[in-house]
């Protein structure tokens, strides 16, 4: 590929230093994100997914600039978000947009659909005036399929599925080229989780928009994405087309948490691979790779070295160090 | 698009209905406080004083001042309402117009100490740098007795109304500045503020048009409390000579001067007393409404 992607992601770290300590003693760092680094094309979705805990919304959070990193670079069409370019008026958030988890603390509960929608479109100077700002309000609550009345009323007059669509529309109010989705459809109930991805993925296609999709729910990745990265504690463990992923996953975590995945036909059950123990403490994660404690193929090698993403066939990307030698005695 | 393995999700999105069903009108804070008898009460209450803090000099009033020592100590009558006090000033005067005093004094310390104790308090929870230095100060005040700081400060400066004012504020200020310091912290981590940070707004802007606004309830009710507080505090401080300057009528002076006729004329004492009592309670039971009325988790906090 040598077009620049849209998002570019480099060696990604975010470390958080945990309690007041006497002078600095007795501090805590918590390497919540090592050493991560993706790209997402321009129209592409990806996919982020991990148990709770791995770092994945805080990926989110560093690429919307809500976060700084703590090392490495993210890039957007090749200019780091440092770029004074992307300060300048806030223009990263102007092309960076998120649509958070909970429906409920994510909209103002003061303020009307209007404000809330018309928040970046007035920040961003993107409204020729009153006319223009309600003619842009009009269109995203179209886009959103909500009711046309509903610019004025309170949040709190809205259902959860409802108040996500108002959270879309407020992202897209500024004509994003990204959309970070962080955890956007897990607080909703199944059969408005189904409505939002679908309207999610509508929307993508309509606006070409790049999708940076968090979640822990496997199905509905499944559903919406092109290519998936799975994270455990902080890292990247594999990465990949959808197909790849799902049909042939190669690292043991990722076939742990695919094989996690409910069924709905009970005669099509799968081999389920539970893993042992609890998710180690990020304060103190395993030496080597971070999953020997409950890898169930874990050696000797693994407590010594952290293993690199390394290609294992098409675009697929796994970090284990047993995999270029036996990766089918895994199953 | 292929469909999914794991489940079968709908094609489309049903549609949602072009227009809501009819909503409730809002019927906003008046409604909210008309629901609430004990409000209605209380606000009652505090007109009432308010119109006579107002109308002093048309309520059938004297000058508070003119002492008439042929008349010392008498009992109500239909000259002098309550009587009059051991220099044959007249009573009813000098009470109407120590309403002015109290209500100066409970609405500006309420009014300046939210004011400052917002300012700090919002600084104090959005600015890292800033939190350790202001709560430490603020700490710092609190540990000293409010009354003992207002003797303190009013005996430094010269007694004057607004002198009296000036001390009770700097006793008031840190519970504001507490109390906004942590809704602020509360609601900065929420998903509403990093949505307008994202959506733009600078701080500035997610201060007054996120912050503040859900930060409000909390504040007012806290408001109120302070008012009822100051005038209390400013009452103890007159009756202990602290205070309001002894020419000034004002409910703590005219207790104080009563204090040695309490055992013979105990109506020079508690006229005033049954004033400040009442201005008080309906201060507070406002304040008390409007935390019900304003029904929120941060209010109940409080």
């Amino acid at each position: 590929m040598t077009a620049t992607p849209l998002l570019s992601v480099r060696n990604l770290a975010k470390h958080y230093v945990h309690g007041h300590g006497f002078f600095g003693l007795g501090k805590r760092t918590v390497k919540a994100v090592q050493d991560v680094s993706f790209d997402i094309a321009r129209g592409e979705t990806l996919s982020l997914v991990g148990e709770s805990g791995c770092g994945k919304s805080t990926v989110g959070k560093a690429i919307a600039g809500l976060h700084p990193a703590t090392h490495g670079e993210i890039l957007l069409n090749g200019k780091p978000i440092t770029s004074p370019e992307y300060k300048a008026g806030q223009l990263w958030h102007r092309k960076v947009q998120v649509v958070f988890q909970d429906p409920y603390s994510s909209l103002d509960p003061r303020m009307r659909v209007r404000d809330i929608i018309a928040e970046p479109l007035k920040n961003f100077g993107l409204a020729k005036d009153r006319q223009d700002l309600n003619a842009q309000i009009a269109r995203l609550i179209d886009l959103v399929r909500l009711p046309r009345d509903s610019a004025d009323r309170y949040p709190h007059e809205f259902s959860g599925g409802q108040r996500q669509r108002i959270g879309i529309a407020r992202a897209l109010a500024p004509n994003p080229e990204l959309i970070i989705c962080d955890e956007a459809v897990s607080a909703l109930d199944v059969s408005v989780k189904a409505q939002i991805v679908n309207l999610l993925a509508d929307l993508r296609n309509e606006l070409g928009l790049a999708l940076l999709f968090i979640s822990h729910d496997l199905a509905i990745v499944d559903h919406i994405t092109d290519r998936v990265a799975v994270m455990y504690l902080g890292r990247i463990v594999e990465i990949g087309s959808r197909n790849e992923i799902f049909d042939n996953p190669k690292h043991p975590y990722t076939r742990a948490l695919l094989s996690a995945v409910p069924m709905v036909d009970p005669a099509a059950r799968r081999e389920r691979i539970i893993l042992k123990g609890e998710l180690p403490s990020p304060f103190n994660p395993p030496s080597g790779c971070t999953f020997r404690t409950r890898c169930p193929l874990a050696q000797d090698l693994c407590a010594h070295d952290i293993p690199r993403l390394t290609p294992v066939g098409g675009n697929q990307q796994a970090a284990c160090h047993l995999l270029p030698m036996a990766p089918a005695t895994i199953a | 698009m292929r469909t999914s393995r794991f489940a079968e999700n709908p094609a489309v999105a049903t549609p949602l209905p072009d227009i809501l069903e009819e909503r409730i009108p809002r019927s906003g804070l008046l409604g909210m406080i008309q629901r609430n008898i004990s409000v209605t009460i209380g606000l009652a209450g505090i007109a009432i004083i308010i119109f006579i803090g107002i109308c002093a000099p048309w309520l059938g009033t004297v000058d508070p001042l003119s002492i008439n020592p042929a008349m010392r100590t008498r009992p109500p009558s239909a000259e002098h309402f309550f009587g009059t006090d051991a220099l044959g000033r007249d009573l009813w005067s000098r009470v109407l117009y120590g309403t002015r005093v109290s209500l100066t004094v409970g609405f500006s310390v309420a009014a300046l100490a939210t004011g400052i104790g917002v300012l700090l308090g919002v600084m104090a929870g959005y600015i890292r740098a800033a939190e350790g230095l202001i709560m430490r100060a603020m700490d710092a005040v609190m540990s000293i007795p409010s009354i003992l700081l207002a003797i303190a400060l009013v005996a430094l400066i010269r007694p004057s109304v607004s002198n009296v004012i000036f001390a009770i504020t700097v006793a008031e200020v840190p519970r504001v500045a507490r109390l906004v310091r942590s809704v602020v912290i509360s609601l900065r981590e929420l998903a509403w503020v990093e949505a307008g940070i994202v959506s733009g707004s600078n701080s500035t802007k997610i201060i007054l048009r996120h912050i503040l606004p859900n930060a409000a309830a909390p504040i007012i009710v806290q408001a109120t409390y302070i008012c009822a507080s100051a005038m209390i505090i400013e009452a103890t401080l007159s009756f202990i000579g602290a205070g309001t300057p002894a020419s000034i009528p004002s409910w703590g002076n005219i207790m104080a001067e009563g204090r040695s006729l309490w055992q013979v004329k105990p109506l020079i004492v508690l006229i005033p007393a049954a004033f400040l009592s009442a201005t008080v309670l309906a201060v507070n039971v406002v304040g008390d409404g409007l935390r019900d009325a304003l029904d929120s988790r941060l209010v109940k906090d409080i």
